[in-house]
């Protein structure tokens, strides 16, 4: 019996929802022209069709935008290239795959790899040609790029860094199980990119998606508080550790969180998400299955700006929503349990474990990984690959932890990070340290300023102020997107800035320190120096009249201005 | 307009030239245009005999068979100006290309004049080996009652200098044919030399001829000296000053290459081309060239020299008038004889020929110069040994359809090391380098009959590596201003798709719109397999094999050297694999295109 207007949604005929369901749904399962568009000499890139549907097999079209029309002078077309990213449910890889990853990285990829806000490998400037090569290398070492992007369920997010290993271990594992559960199951990725041959089967290949996936992407995450390092509020689906005496118990379920807005369109908005209950860790895919199913089915599908979970709940009402997924799951949501967080940011440096191992969390600036005259961050990795025994972890932070290091093994581990310039790395402010920005020029198509490229002589200049205030030991969060689309989850920064044109930035204040609120709008399309020139009064009167233990993001949102 | 008037040169009578200015005061410039299309494809050749059913009563009853062999038109025009000048001293005279003309024709011809033009290392004009084939094989008949006189075209830098016409000349003789007159060798600058035997030819005929009306009407039209196959207002000895309005490197960055793309600004010219046309560019020298032979031979830059009856400062006439990059076998000879270096002259003696070859490709003037120094050589002396500088050819890479009065070139500057320095093309690099937009300079159009789109509804197989690809902007231009429906098929080539690939947006379009029908791409570096033009084309033999039996026409510009003969090379493969043909079948059923015109070249 709904209650609810269904005339947006999968109910309605295919005519009467937006151009790319058709598009979905015409694809056979994703395969569209794909691999005759791979063949096409005559453009470096793939046709409009294909571009769209390569985002659910993980890889984006891009092109150098620094030089776009300086080519179109030329009368040649955009120099394309291709972005991939890497599946890595957790952030957790092994040495070995370190290895491929960094091998691929220089064979295909400009030697440079980019960690992510999502807690995984991108490879960017891969040409046409090397994309089925880079794909069947990550294969070797059981990775992939299924559902990276596109209207699925993303990579699934774990946190990091928690003080206790095994519970650690059984949620990484847990993010694991549940991203291959929630990926599309179509073989139209093993037909594409490894050369697998066609199977004729009459089952459904997409028991779940169907024809037309999600109206959206679909973003899950597992977090173990205290630390808030993957921003559950911003997940479409997060879940809340519960853990007792005996480990873990189950979790605090949070539905509808997002970041993303559209500058023209004041009915865009980036919204936290609401904690609608606890359930028992046996109830984990049944959960998932279900919350998935509410979005497929009554989500928007005709217009793509409305089609978030986010706008779901909204449209529909909480209510509503949370009675259809208990429906679905077969069980009602129990009262959510306590719990409490501190922060989203990383540990930086060497830290024991509570079984006696070492991690080490290096700042990667803006997650860039590549090699610099004085800093060869590139080789170092590559070098501690080759010789650690325990794992990587990526931060939802864009950072890397070297983790489960032996005490024997960790003198070696600290030699090669000095030798690379490695060692003093998380030197800098803590506003550094809690400083991120996505990729956007000049590879993202969506970008309309600077952001990994600029953001560190930002901080430079904003390190300036700190120091005249000394404030520079405090962590403060500073977080720069190229566009409104809010990739480094600007709308929770204390400092967030959102690109609007080149040199030009909407500014954002008072987002919590552990992403428990969003920031508000401050300046509108500001250049540096006005955005400077506000911080220095804000930061000026933070140093001056903060309560004891009052972070930046409280007090701004505090004294109310 | 700075035409000259054609009367004075006979082209015209005073009363026909009256009507043309008439009609050309009444004409916009597009129905200018149109005329002067039209009669150019009256003249091009498409009614190759009897056209010319003489216009004035045949003076000694023998008729003057007038054949050429040409590339670039040159051979043309000095038989079309045969033509006329003998028609104007009443002889009775014929013109044809020997690309159509019928062979078996010739053993009741009389009177033969063959004009014809040698091509890279001595190949006679593409058009003309059908004609070459037959004359020098065993069926050629006995020419006994023919008389003959051969004028051949070259240039000198190359080795077997003027060798098609030695071979025709070679061959009229064998076959039992007279000479009316020796052979004439004509250089690069071929004008006076082909006006000299031009008129000493018909001198000839025409002391033969006992027909005092034909005497009289001779001394009456006398006036001919330079005659001109048609009006035109710019040629080689009359560029107009083209400005230029853009010049940009189309290429991407990290190219290996230059490539310019050049627009001109032909307004006021009254300028007229069509697709396959090329634009002859008159370059200067690189200053810096002209410096270091005035301090390798301590010459004044204002030094005199005496240029065809002009006098010029030294520095002018080396930037304006010689070749003073490339040595010819000519020079070697004169700086042989000038400086007495015994090397030198070893090298000129005639069994020499493979080392004097050898040596002018590893040498530029200022290279001989500085090893065998002449102290004190006066500036007369040291041009007297020098080419005069020749315009070079562009195949013009825009339609007059599509951009009217512009005029587009696709120009890669030649640039190489030599002894430790690097040299240049005179014409790309002035183009590349010092042609600015704003910039001025002179040009005239080189008419290519023989690269001409055939009727709208023809497909077309266009092949074009490299800047190979710059008529085929042109073809393409004007078959969608034309709305042309005959199916298009490139093949382009080049080293890097990212940054090599030549007009790709232009070519994306006309893809998306349906002007360009198929397009197929080689980029050799890309990958471990180079990969070539002539590859595309084996891959796509079954489909090339049928658009060919669909009557297409296939084109091949761009490089001479090698390209050409692997695309031809492939197109027989194609042929003989697709159409299950032995190779001499193969090779005959390319014969016939070619013959057909459905094989036209322009390679350089």
């Amino acid at each position: 019996m709904d209650i609810v207007d269904r005339s947006t949604d999968l109910s309605q005929p295919l005519d009467k929802l937006g151009p790319d369901e058709r598009l979905k749904h015409d694809s056979n399962h994703l395969r569209g022209n794909i691999a005759l568009d791979l063949l096409d000499r005559i453009s470096a890139g793939v046709g409009a069709e294909s571009n769209k549907l390569m985002k659910f097999h993980g890889i984006y079209q891009q092109d150098d935008r620094d030089i776009r029309d300086e080519r179109r002078r030329q009368k040649l077309e955009p120099a394309y290239t291709f972005m991939a990213r890497v599946r890595l449910p957790g952030g957790v890889c092994t040495p070995a795959q370190w290895l491929k990853l960094d091998a691929l990285a220089r064979a295909h990829g400009c030697n440079t790899l980019r960690l992510t806000t999502r807690q995984t490998f991108q490879f960017h400037w891969i040409v046409k040609e090397d994309l089925r090569a880079t794909i069947q290398g990550l294969h070797d070492v059981l990775l992939d790029t299924v559902a990276a992007c596109g209207d699925d369920s993303r990579g699934v997010m774990a946190s990091a860094d928690p003080e206790d290993s095994a519970l650690h271990a059984e949620v990484a594992s847990l993010a694991k199980a549940v991203s291959d559960h929630v990926i599309p199951k179509t073989r139209a990725y093993h037909e594409i990119w490894y050369g697998a041959d066609k199977i004729a089967s009459s089952d459904a290949e997409e028991p779940f998606y169907g024809r037309t996936y999600l109206p959206r992407k679909f973003k899950i995450g597992f977090v173990i508080p205290p630390s808030n390092d993957i921003d559950v509020y911003t997940q479409d689906l997060g879940f809340i550790v519960v853990a007792g005496a005996d480990g873990l118990e189950g979790f605090n379920v949070v539905i509808g969180g997002g970041m993303g807005r559209s500058d023209q369109d004041a009915g865009t908005y980036p919204r936290l998400a609401d904690v609608v209950g606890f359930i028992d860790k046996q109830r984990l895919v049944a959960c998932a299955d279900a919350v998935m199913s509410v979005q497929r089915d009554y989500g928007n599908r005709v217009d793509r700006s409305r089609a978030r979970f986010k706008y779901t709940i909204d449209a529909k009402g909480l209510a509503f929503i949370r009675t259809a997924i208990e429906q679905r799951m077969g069980s009602a949501f129990e009262p959510a349990r306590p719990f409490a967080f501190t922060s989203n940011g990383d540990r930086y440096g060497w830290r024991q474990t509570d079984r006696g191992l070492f991690n080490c969390t290096l700042f990667i600036q803006n997650g860039r990984i590549r090699d610099e005259p004085d800093r060869t961050l590139m080789r170092g990795l590559r070098a501690v690959a080759a010789v650690h025994t325990g794992r990587f972890r990526l931060t939802p932070n864009q950072n890397v932890i070297i983790a489960d290091v032996t005490r024997e093994d960790r003198p070696r581990i600290e030699a090669l990070l000095a030798k690379h310039g490695l060692a003093e790395g998380h030197a800098g402010s803590a506003l550094r340290l809690n400083s991120m920005a996505c990729v956007a020029l000049p590879t993202c198509p969506l970008a309309m300023a600077e952001a990994e490229r600029y953001l560190p002589d930002l901080v430079t200049k904003v390190e300036a102020i700190l120091a005249q205030h000394g404030l520079v030991d405090e962590p403060i969060t500073l977080r720069m997107t190229g566009c409104p689309n809010g990739c480094a989850r600007p709308y929770v920064a204390e400092i967030g800035l959102t690109g609007r044109a080149p040199g030009k930035y909407n500014l954002w204040l008072g987002g919590g320190f552990h992403g428990e609120r969003l920031n508000r709008l401050a300046a509108e399309n500001v250049g540096e120096s006005r955005v400077l020139e506000i911080l220095a009064g804000k930061l000026g009167r933070y140093a001056r009249e903060r309560r004891t233990g009052e972070r930046f993001g409280d007090f701004v949102t505090r004294s109310g201005e | 307009m700075t035409a000259r008037l054609p009367i004075e040169e006979a082209v015209l009578t005073r009363e026909q030239w009256r009507q043309v200015e008439a009609l050309g005061r009444s004409l916009t410039p597009v129905q200018a245009r149109w005329i002067s299309d039209y009669f150019a494809a009256l003249d091009d050749g498409s009614s190759p005999e009897g056209e010319d059913a003489a216009a004035f009563a045949p003076a000694s009853g023998r008729t003057l068979t007038i054949l050429y062999g040409t590339e670039t038109g040159n051979s043309r025009e000095v038989a079309a100006a045969l033509a006329l000048a003998a028609r104007e001293r009443g002889l009775t005279a014929t013109l044809s290309d020997l690309a159509n003309y019928k062979v078996r024709a010739l053993k009741d011809a009389q009177d033969v004049a063959c004009i014809v033009s040698t091509y890279g290392e001595g190949d006679p004009p593409q058009s003309s080996l059908g004609f070459f084939e037959f004359l020098e094989g065993s069926r050629a008949p006995r020419l006994e009652g023919l008389r003959f006189s051969v004028l051949a075209l070259g240039d000198s830098t190359y080795e077997k200098y003027c060798e098609a016409g030695k071979r025709i000349d070679r061959r009229f003789a064998e076959l039992g044919a007279t000479r009316l007159s020796e052979r004439a060798d004509c250089d690069v600058d071929y004008e006076d030399r082909a006006a000299l035997w031009s008129q000493s030819l018909l001198d000839t005929l025409l002391a033969g001829i006992d027909d005092s009306m034909a005497r009289a009407q001779a001394a009456i039209r006398s006036a001919a000296t330079q005659p001109q196959a048609r009006v035109r207002a710019h040629d080689k000895h009359h560029p107009f000053l083209a400005s230029v309005l853009d010049s940009l490197r189309i290429v991407g960055r990290h190219s290996t290459k230059d490539t310019r793309h050049v627009e001109l600004d032909v307004s006021g010219s009254g300028m007229t081309y069509r697709p396959g046309d090329a634009l002859g560019v008159v370059a200067n020298n690189d200053p810096s060239v002209v410096e270091h032979l005035l301090v390798a031979t301590g010459l004044a830059a204002d030094a005199p020299v005496q240029v065809k009856g002009e006098t010029l400062p030294l520095a002018e006439a080396l930037t304006r008038k010689f070749e003073i990059t490339t040595v010819s076998p000519r020079f070697v000879d004169h700086w042989a004889h000038v400086s007495g270096a015994a090397e030198l002259i070893r090298l000129a003696e005639s069994d020499a020929s493979m080392e004097r070859r050898t040596f002018c490709e590893r040498h530029h003037v200022i290279d001989v110069l500085r090893r065998f120094p002449v102290p004190g050589i006066d500036a007369q002396r040291l041009v007297a040994g020098l080419r005069p500088l020749q315009p070079r050819l562009y195949s013009i890479a825009s339609s007059q359809a599509a951009v009217g009065d512009e005029v587009h070139l696709t120009v890669a500057p030649v640039r190489y090391g030599l002894h430790g320095s690097e040299r240049g093309g005179v014409a790309s690099t002035h183009i590349a380098d010092r042609l600015d937009a704003g910039a001025t300079i002179p040009v005239y159009v080189q008419e290519n009959a023989h690269f001409r789109l055939p009727a709208d509804d023809v497909p077309i197989v266009m092949i074009g590596p490299g800047t190979g690809v710059a008529p085929f902007r042109a073809f393409v231009q004007e078959r969608e201003a034309r709305a042309a429906r005959g199916r298009s098929w490139l093949f382009f080539g080049e080293r890097h798709r990212r940054s090599d690939f030549l007009y790709q947006t232009e070519w994306q379009a006309w893809l998306k719109a349906g002007v360009l029908t198929r397009l197929d791409v080689a980029f050799s570096r890309d990958t471990g397999a180079k990969t070539y033009v002539q590859h595309r084309m084996l891959e796509h033999a079954q489909d090339l094999y049928a658009w060919l039996e669909e009557g297409a026409h296939v084109y091949v510009c761009g490089d001479a050297a090698a390209m050409a003969s692997d695309v031809h090379e492939a197109l027989v493969g194609v042929i003989e694999k697709q159409g299950a043909l032995a190779r001499d079948a193969a090779e005959d059923y390319v014969r016939r295109l070619a013959a057909d015109h459905r094989y036209q070249r322009d390679v350089y």
